[in-house]
């Protein structure tokens, strides 16, 4: 019997921006564009399924003592992993997202996952946990740089062109303020209507 | 970067740069600990002495140990793990010599470890390629940046808490718009002294 809720609770129940408002920083300062917010999805869902899968292999071995710096030795070669190769195959998006790839290191989310799931549990949860986990972040980001690219530039990945007059505010910092407190509101009016 | 004089750098840092409200760094303490001005005050000192000393040791370790020996891509794990050490340092040696300050400080000295404002700001002095007082009036204008950006919000906060809000925006919508009306006032700073 495989437990297939480890994999779909992070998507939806217990999704770690939305609900748990964990990993903030990169979801707003990255998501101006659709294309910035799903390569960054993509680089925290590598690290986190890397992280949580090597957490979990060598959680019988990591002394209680000193496990948070063991940790974030793990988190930080992957996130160089990712920083490099990110460098050699897709300059542009190094670029643009900048500070933000170094930075994966300290997303709380990543920590989180290591210490609440993968050192209690086995490979193959952990594995489905990170995977579920990474996806509900990069489906709300995601959804969040769709949003302020057709309102402030009018696109949609960089294609079409719907809106005549686009809202420049929207790309701007304080458009990602707003559209997260938008979203958070609307779960939450959902939530309290059909409890 | 080397005509901008250091008024400029701490102006910019301050103000048109605003490390939480423009560049949407160190977002998790900026919602979490603001709900009371103590407390954000208590962050804030917290934040300007573990940043001063970690952006001191890290300039100095990146050019005279990590560039001499061509271990530059191990700057993410180092800097992690000199940031986290330091804050214990810092605990260790207040609780030691500055009781006062410790009983006042204390309960925040762990969150900045994880406060991606400190790693950024390590991350930042090298990518801009300051020199080293270039890249202490830097860190002093993220510090005060944070320090006036995190004690505004803190008080349009505890006003707000009395204020009729809509039952879905309770919370963290109504924070997250909060936000980014500050957000957009910070950005009428853009184009100051031309810089």
């Amino acid at each position: 019997m495989i437990r297939w809720n480890e994999f779909t609770k992070g998507i939806i129940k217990e999704n770690p921006v939305l609900i748990l408002l964990l990993g903030l920083c990169p979801l707003l300062a990255v998501s101006a564009t659709a294309i910035n917010s799903l390569g960054m999805g993509i680089a925290v869902l590598f690290v986190l399924v890397g992280s949580n899968l090597v957490v979990s292999l060598f959680r019988k071995f990591i002394p209680d003592g000193v496990r948070i710096p063991v940790f974030i030795i793990i988190i930080s070669t992957f996130v160089t992993v990712t920083d490099y190769l990110m460098a050699a195959y897709y300059p542009p998006l190094h670029k643009s997202l900048g500070v933000f790839v170094p930075l994966i290191v300290v997303n709380c989310i990543i920590l989180g996952r290591a210490e609440v799931f993968a050192y209690r549990n086995n490979i193959f949860y952990s594995l489905l946990d990170a995977l579920g986990m990474g996806l509900g972040f990069t489906l709300v980001i995601t959804i969040i740089g769709m949003i302020r690219e057709l309102l402030g530039s009018g696109t949609v990945f960089g294609l079409g062109n719907f809106v005549s007059y686009p809202a420049l505010i929207m790309i701007l910092p304080p458009g990602g303020f707003i559209t997260i407190g938008f979203l958070i509101g609307v779960l939450n009016w959902y939530r309290q209507k059909y409890k | 970067m080397e005509e901008v004089n250091l008024l400029g750098i701490f102006i910019s840092a301050l103000l048109i740069n605003n490390i939480l409200l423009i560049r949407f760094l160190g977002l998790c303490s900026f919602f979490g600990v603001s709900g009371r001005i103590k407390a954000s005050l208590g962050m804030s000192a917290a934040v300007f002495f573990v940043m001063t000393m970690a952006s001191m040791v890290t300039w100095i370790l990146y050019y005279y140990v990590l560039i001499p020996l061509q271990l530059e891509f191990l700057r993410t794990a180092t800097f992690i793990i000199v940031i986290a050490s330091l804050v214990q340092l810092e605990e260790i040696f207040m609780k030691k010599f500055f009781p006062g300050l410790y009983r006042a400080l204390g309960v925040y000295l762990p969150l900045v470890t994880t406060n991606c404002a400190i790693l950024a700001v390590a991350f930042l002095n090298i990518d801009y390629n300051f020199s080293f007082i270039r890249g202490l009036i830097y860190t002093w204008g993220v510090a005060a940046g944070y320090t006036i950006a995190i004690v505004l919000f803190s008080y349009i906060r505890e006003r707000v808490e009395l204020a009729p809000v809509p039952e879905p925006l309770k919370g963290y919508p109504i924070s997250f718009f909060i936000a980014g009306l500050m957000s957009l006032s910070f950005l009428g700073f853009k184009g100051l002294f031309g810089l």
